[in-house]
């Protein structure tokens, strides 16, 4: 009977010091939201376009998080973000939509232009220069093809053109050697990301 | 000091539990593709298992013995190492969601990672000394986390080798896990405890 008495007790209170310090625990190790959604909010590159789908890139890190939305869906982010928040994940990366694949650049018609501001509040990435009632232009290398710009012009004079490969990503073409293409594979990869 | 550095030795590399007695099989396959996610799991495995063995020595020369109680031995041995897994699944979540995400569903599984009951059981048979028990918890975690990162970077290099079509992935591993459990026989005989 003592045995019985000994086990039980021994056991119970054991488990019992067990439960209180796992509780203690719980309350130390509270993770305040999901961690995973401010990871993959840092990667992507907060210009608010919306052509993921989602309202933003807060709720697309959500999404991608609980696995509800694919990695390759930040077209801003380019290729370069997808590598990294496929990494983050643990999932294969995926290759870009079909948008990605002609980069698209917004082109204001100058002499249309009537200087009225709203394409530069409308541009989530400050690629629009100009003044009040000076025409405006768009700065090519820092557009991201996000047409947030297009829809608040009133008299429509910005287009989406296919963005021309900038004489800043040119270069002479490589003799054919692994080092050359392993430069050549980095170059088109920054070209593809700016 | 040299019974110690012969514990070390005898743990990790004479009687090392993945290769020798072929114990923690599952993570050892299971966690091995990436080097990153290894070594994450060698830290949390190395954490449980020298506390674990700790825990277990306590428990053992403290209540088990005393009050003669030995056959509860294994329940008590498993409701440490379950304690000490949620434990360490609350701590790595706050601290590295990363890594948290890597391990998956591995981390719950240490609890039952037979090396860490092995190790404990194993460990208060030999009927040693606090220090030299704990020591042997760690070097038998040090062992576990060595063979485990030694493997994980022979897979990474292995997907870039030419392996035949038929032997891809897990047979190649299994194939690498025997070689390396034949390298580490050449240890057998190396210290006496």
């Amino acid at each position: 009977m003592t045995q019985f008495v000994a086990a039980v007790s021994s056991l119970g209170a054991f488990a019992l010091v067990a439960g209180i310090i796992l509780a203690i625990a719980q309350k130390a190790f509270r993770v305040e939201g999901d961690p995973m959604v401010e990871k993959i909010d840092a990667l992507l590159p907060q210009t608010q376009c919306g052509q993921c789908g989602y309202p933003g890139c807060k709720p697309y890190a959500e999404a991608v998080a609980s696995g509800e939305a694919d990695v390759n869906h930040c077209v801003p982010g380019g290729e370069r973000t997808m590598l990294q928040i496929a990494d983050l994940m643990g999932v294969e990366p995926k290759s870009l939509e079909e948008e990605a694949a002609a980069p698209m650049l917004a082109f204001i018609r100058e002499d249309e232009c009537i200087g009225c501001t709203l394409c530069i509040k409308a541009c989530p990435v400050d690629a629009i220069v100009g003044a009040p009632k000076q025409y405006h232009t768009v700065i090519a290398d820092h557009c991201t093809g996000c047409t947030l710009c297009v829809e608040p012009c009133p008299v429509d004079c910005i287009d989406m053109l296919l963005k021309p490969e900038l004489i800043e990503h040119w270069a002479w073409p490589l003799p054919d050697t692994t080092r050359a293409r392993l430069g050549q594979e980095r170059r088109s990869q920054h070209a593809g990301a700016a | 000091m040299t019974e110690f550095a012969l514990i070390l030795v005898s743990a990790v590399l004479v009687n090392n539990y993945v290769l020798t007695k072929f114990l923690g099989i599952c993570p050892f396959l299971g966690v091995s593709g990436k080097l990153e996610t290894a070594i994450g799991m060698s830290f949390a495995v190395m954490f449980v298992m020298t506390l674990a063995s700790t825990a277990s020595w306590l428990v053992q020369t403290y209540i088990l013995v005393p009050l003669d109680l030995l056959y509860l031995q294994t329940i008590f041995f498993i409701l440490i190492i379950a304690s000490l897994v949620q434990f360490i699944e609350m701590m790595i979540h706050k601290t590295s969601p990363v890594l948290y995400q890597a391990l998956g569903i591995f981390l719950p599984l240490i609890t039952t990672n037979c090396a860490v009951l092995g190790v404990a059981l194993l460990n208060v048979q030999q009927e040693q000394g606090f220090i030299s028990s704990v020591l042997y918890g760690f070097g038998a975690a040090l062992g576990f986390a060595l063979v485990l990162v030694l493997f994980s970077g022979l897979r990474e290099r292995i997907d870039y080798a030419p392996v035949p079509a038929v032997f891809k992935g897990s047979p190649v591993a299994l194939i690498t896990a025997g070689m390396m459990s034949l390298a580490f026989m050449g240890f057998s005989g190396l210290v006496k405890l």
